[in-house]
């Protein structure tokens, strides 16, 4: 079932005449933490989407490995950890209630898993409390942990540093680096790019539902992309 | 796998309204105020017309059902949830028996202090046939709420979901409740009409098995957006 | 279809020419006199309504399920023509029953049918227009639902009140208003085939025209 490989091919999706992805092609491999960049807009929010099987693309072809996502079996949604601009939180259950639902809903069970989820996310003390009473930094960590709950092969995070702190930003960071190390493929979707500058190893420039750069990060980069989408 | 997901959600939204307690108040309270507004529309020198208390009933069952399924979706759609659950490795109708049986167990308990309401205010002898008053009130309930529940998960996505609601589901559970109204009102006669009451049951029972398959099966597609 | 649509045209135009003429010739009703030359013109709507409530519904599922455009476009325009052929078929009906019942409404089980019929499909109408995106697949929802919904309708409604002429109306005409009858019926049919073909033509031109502006953006 997993898979090591994830390949887009002349994936559009148009909502009437608007284009939100256009002949988008992209590959990604374990061990790969793939930044999306780009300004609101650019259609990595819907990119995310397909890739987690939730938004259906008008043309082309998703694999996982060997699989297409039109087939997309319960098994294969399994393996995908997301965690979107909205959190997927219940803000009327406590942490901890969130994080065993979520786990039993995945079919993993066991309070350690719990546990060791809240300890990762600073909230040991805090799991009984109800979820609507946290700070955005502390809901953003503990929906990190809910999305990493079930050790996803392919974890698919929009704007995952939006209120942290830049000692949350290090753990976060760490978090992601042994995830990929561990063999899963992380993309991540950000508008800022001094966040995921060091962190990423490979970048992609979307703009206007495109990539319109692909390569491989390397220190310096910043100021080119960021006339590059200045400019274009 | 199936059965297992349906109850994990199922028991999640319990949790959920145990602690806040608001969408049960809320509809209950909102049943009861159209119980009252009707009440003066068709009471009469102290005496409410013929039939009304049947049709009162099932009024204030449909009104508050739709309260209720654009609360319990206005809980998954704050925060996504429901895209978290989409995206869980189970198979995706799971999510929606499971959202389906929280509604009926939501509408069915607010039912039971509806039904007494309504019998006092109107002097309605609905406790004369208290098993095909109940066997009514189930299937005209899951009939109601599994059109409901489908349109109520779909609209999610949608901007215009609040007046949508209501205005793709009453045409379609028209059937629903001319079937519970008849059906109800045949036992308020001062001879309960048994095979009437059966008749109209008989109706729901097959409006449920039709609309509960439909669901099903259409609930997939209809979600992937 | 292209081909055909001139000669279609023509007929159904020649066939509405001469209608009057075989309903004026039509054997006079003697009970409910020249209101009862309405019926030439009320059955064939509603004739026309369900077979586009049918066309919608199973273009829709064909839509939802193997994620066809082409039957979108087909199930919005059968959408559309079961509004404005109920609208018909809702308007005629009262004209009728102010004569035969003496008021304008009466809940009588088939023109009620007919009203909820008409609401499930302006309720289509709306979603489509006002749902947002992917509003497509909400109101394809709404057409299975509404089609599979005929039965009950039909049932309930039915033994709920019974005022209407029954069905058995139509056999028992006098043999010479079959002719008539029959007559209109086709010619609302071919007529309701060339609305449908003129309102699938558009919104094919227009999901080009869609394209088109998609791939002038990616020049």
């Amino acid at each position: 079932m997993d898979f090591d490989v994830i390949t887009l091919t002349d994936v559009s999706r148009h909502f009437g005449r608007r284009r939100a992805l256009g002949r988008v092609s992209l590959t990604a491999r374990s061990g790969d933490i793939v930044g999306l960049l780009g300004p609101n807009g650019a259609g990595k929010s819907t990119l995310i989407g397909v890739l987690a099987t939730l938004v259906a693309p008008t043309s082309g072809d998703v694999r996982y490995g060997s699989q297409t996502s039109r087939q997309a079996p319960p098994a294969l949604r399994g393996r995908i950890g997301l965690l979107a601009h909205d959190l997927h939180l219940y803000p009327e259950l406590s942490a901890r209630q969130n994080l065993a639902f979520f786990a039993q809903l995945y079919g993993i069970d066991g309070r350690e898993i719990v546990d060791a989820a809240l300890a990762s996310a600073g909230l040991a003390d805090r799991g009984d409390d109800a979820v609507s009473g946290f700070s955005r930094g502390m809901r953003q960590r503990l929906a990190l942990e809910r999305a990493l709950l079930h050790r996803p092969r392919l974890v698919l995070l929009d704007e995952p540093f939006t209120g942290l702190d830049d000692h949350a930003v290090d753990l976060v960071a760490g978090r992601l680096r042994r995830l990929a190390a561990e063999g899963a493929i992380v993309l991540l979707a950000t508008h800022d790019l001094d966040l995921a500058d060091g962190l990423v190893t490979r970048v992609m420039l979307m703009r206007e539902g495109r990539i319109i750069a692909d390569e491989a990060a390397a220190p310096g980069l910043r100021a080119r992309y960021r006339a590059m989408i200045g400019a274009a | 796998m199936f059965a297992r997901v349906a109850l994990l959600v199922l028991k999640k939204d319990f949790a959920i309204e145990v602690k806040s307690r608001e969408i049960l108040y809320t509809t209950l309270f909102f049943a009861v105020s159209c119980v009252l507004v009707f009440a003066f529309a068709l009471v009469r020198d102290g005496r409410a017309i013929d039939d009304a208390a049947a049709g009162i009933l099932w009024i204030a069952i449909a009104f508050a059902g739709t309260l209720a399924l654009g609360r319990t979706f206005e809980r998954e759609r704050y925060g996504e949830t429901l895209r978290a659950l989409l995206l869980a490795p189970a198979p995706r109708p799971a999510i929606y028996v499971g959202k389906l049986l929280g509604i009926v167990v939501l509408l069915l308990l607010a039912e039971t202090i509806l039904v007494p309401l309504v019998a006092l205010l109107f002097q309605a002898a609905f406790f004369a046939r208290p098993w095909l008053l109940a066997g009514l009130l189930v299937a005209g309930t899951i009939g109601f709420a599994s059109v409901g529940t489908l349109f109520a998960a779909m609209l999610v996505r949608s901007r215009t979901r609040d007046v949508m609601l209501p205005i793709l589901l009453y045409p379609i559970t028209v059937p629903v409740i001319i079937a519970g109204v008849r059906g109800t009102s045949a036992l308020l006669q001062p001879v309960p009409d048994e095979p009437a009451a059966a008749m109209w049951m008989a109706l729901l029972v097959c409006f449920d098995v039709v609309f509960v398959t439909l669901a099903l099966w259409t609930f997939e597609p209809l979600m992937t957006e | 279809m292209k081909k055909l649509f001139t000669p279609l045209l023509l007929i159904v135009a020649a066939m509405f020419a001469y209608a009057p003429v075989m309903i004026a010739n039509a054997p006079y009703e003697s009970s409910m006199g020249l209101v009862q030359k309405i019926f030439y013109f009320h059955v064939p709507s509603w004739f026309v309504m369900f077979t586009a409530v049918f066309i919608c519904g199973i273009q829709s599922a064909n839509f939802l399920f193997r994620r066809k455009p082409s039957a979108d476009r087909i199930a919005v325009a059968a959408g559309e023509l079961v509004v404005l052929f109920g609208l018909l078929g809702l308007v005629t009906g009262p004209l009728w029953g102010r004569k035969a019942w003496g008021v304008w409404w009466q809940w009588d089980a088939r023109l009620t049918m007919a009203l909820l019929l008409e609401l499930i499909f302006i309720g289509y109408l709306l979603v489509r227009k006002y749902g947002g995106p992917g509003s497509e697949k909400l109101a394809a929802a709404m057409a299975i639902f509404g089609m599979a919904n005929v039965p009950f309708v039909y049932v309930s409604v039915n033994i709920w009140r019974t005022v209407h002429p029954k069905t058995t109306v139509v056999p028992s005409l006098v043999p010479g208003m079959f002719g008539a009858f029959w007559f209109s019926v086709l010619a609302f049919m071919l007529l309701f085939v060339l609305l449908l073909t003129l309102r699938v033509r558009l919104e094919h031109q227009r999901a080009a025209l869609d394209e088109l502006y998609l791939a002038e953006e990616d020049l």
